[in-house]
């Protein structure tokens, strides 16, 4: 599954388990960002066990993007079941400070930072 | 004719900023461009402040990129990041009946980054959005409010807007912010937003 658009592309590769994000993410709101989220939702209920999600390819988000993150992530957080782990840049601080933020609305979210 | 008959100013406002420093100003008309052929002006303006604030910050030493400060000043992120929610805001906020220009502006000091905003915003948003100012302000700790908005806007209770804006800002990039409001005669009321960060 992937969306694809001149700015970004959001890939789940359903035989690894991986949401790959690039590119710049700045839509307008909750309703552009829905086929973002759902794709997401989608590749977490297709998982049983582990999902990962990899934004180190991913440039730009605003707060309408660190929104459709956190709301995923207490997606998964309520399912239980999955187990997730979050990819991210070390020398990158928005993207370091993103990976904290989910690690706080989901304490058990493992961090990997590169 | 459009005298302010009122003002008022909430956080961390100035609104006269010296001009004997780094400045750039851009104005956006308001014209009959829809809204969503306008969105990706905003990032392409908050692109360009970005760009041209690198210039003044090579060199420079950067901040610690210790995982608890917040994201650095200097980083090209933080401007454009700033920059961006700003011209959004004012695009989803602006009142398209008032012909008013949102103007963009920032100022650039040895120790501090400021950007101003100013746009005409419809009557029917002013109490929401001066609510919404009340929040953050009063709130004892940002943080806090910042994970129980995402919580909020995941149950499905925000109010449209997901709020996280202002609140990243504070938290994630160490800003502080202040509002100051003023009605014109004509009713017209006009908001500007200013936000500061330690460089």
């Amino acid at each position: 599954m992937e969306i694809k658009a001149e700015e970004y592309t959001i890939q789940y590769i359903a035989e690894t388990g991986e949401i790959n994000c690039q590119g710049s993410l700045l839509l307008s709101g909750t309703e552009e960002y829905a086929p973002i989220l759902n794709l997401m939702l989608e590749a977490a209920e297709e998982q049983a066990e582990h999902l990962t999600l990899k934004v180190t390819e991913l440039e730009f988000l605003n707060s309408s993007g660190i929104n459709t993150m956190t709301k995923f992530v207490i997606n998964v957080r309520n399912r239980k079941s999955l187990a997730l782990t979050v990819v991210g840049l070390d020398g990158t601080p928005w993207q370091v400070r993103l990976l904290k933020n989910l690690q706080r609305l989901m304490p058990s979210l493992q961090l990997q930072m590169q | 004719m459009n005298q302010v008959v009122n003002s008022e100013t909430f956080g961390d406002f100035v609104d006269v900023m010296p001009e004997d420093v780094e400045y750039l100003i851009i104005g956006f008309s308001a014209n009959s461009i829809p809204l969503k052929q306008r969105w990706r002006n905003n990032g392409l303006s908050a692109d360009f402040i970005a760009d041209y604030l690198q210039t003044f910050f090579v060199g420079l030493e950067q901040n610690q990129n210790s995982h608890a400060v917040p994201i650095p000043t200097k980083s090209k992120n933080a401007a454009k990041y700033i920059a961006n929610e700003l011209l959004e805001n004012a695009m989803k906020f602006s009142d398209d009946a008032v012909r008013y220009q949102t103007r963009i502006a920032f100022h650039l000091y040895e120790d501090k980054l400021v950007f101003h905003v100013t746009n005409a915003i419809e009557s029917d948003n002013v109490d929401k959005f001066r609510n919404f100012i009340k929040r953050i302000l009063t709130a004892e700790d940002p943080h806090e409010l910042y994970i129980q908005q995402m919580e909020l806007n995941a149950s499905g209770e925000g109010d449209g807007g997901s709020g996280l804006g202002f609140l990243s800002m504070v938290c994630d990039y160490g800003a502080q912010l202040g509002w100051q409001f003023k009605t014109l005669e004509s009713s017209v009321v006009l908001v500007t937003t200013m936000v500061s960060l330690t460089v």
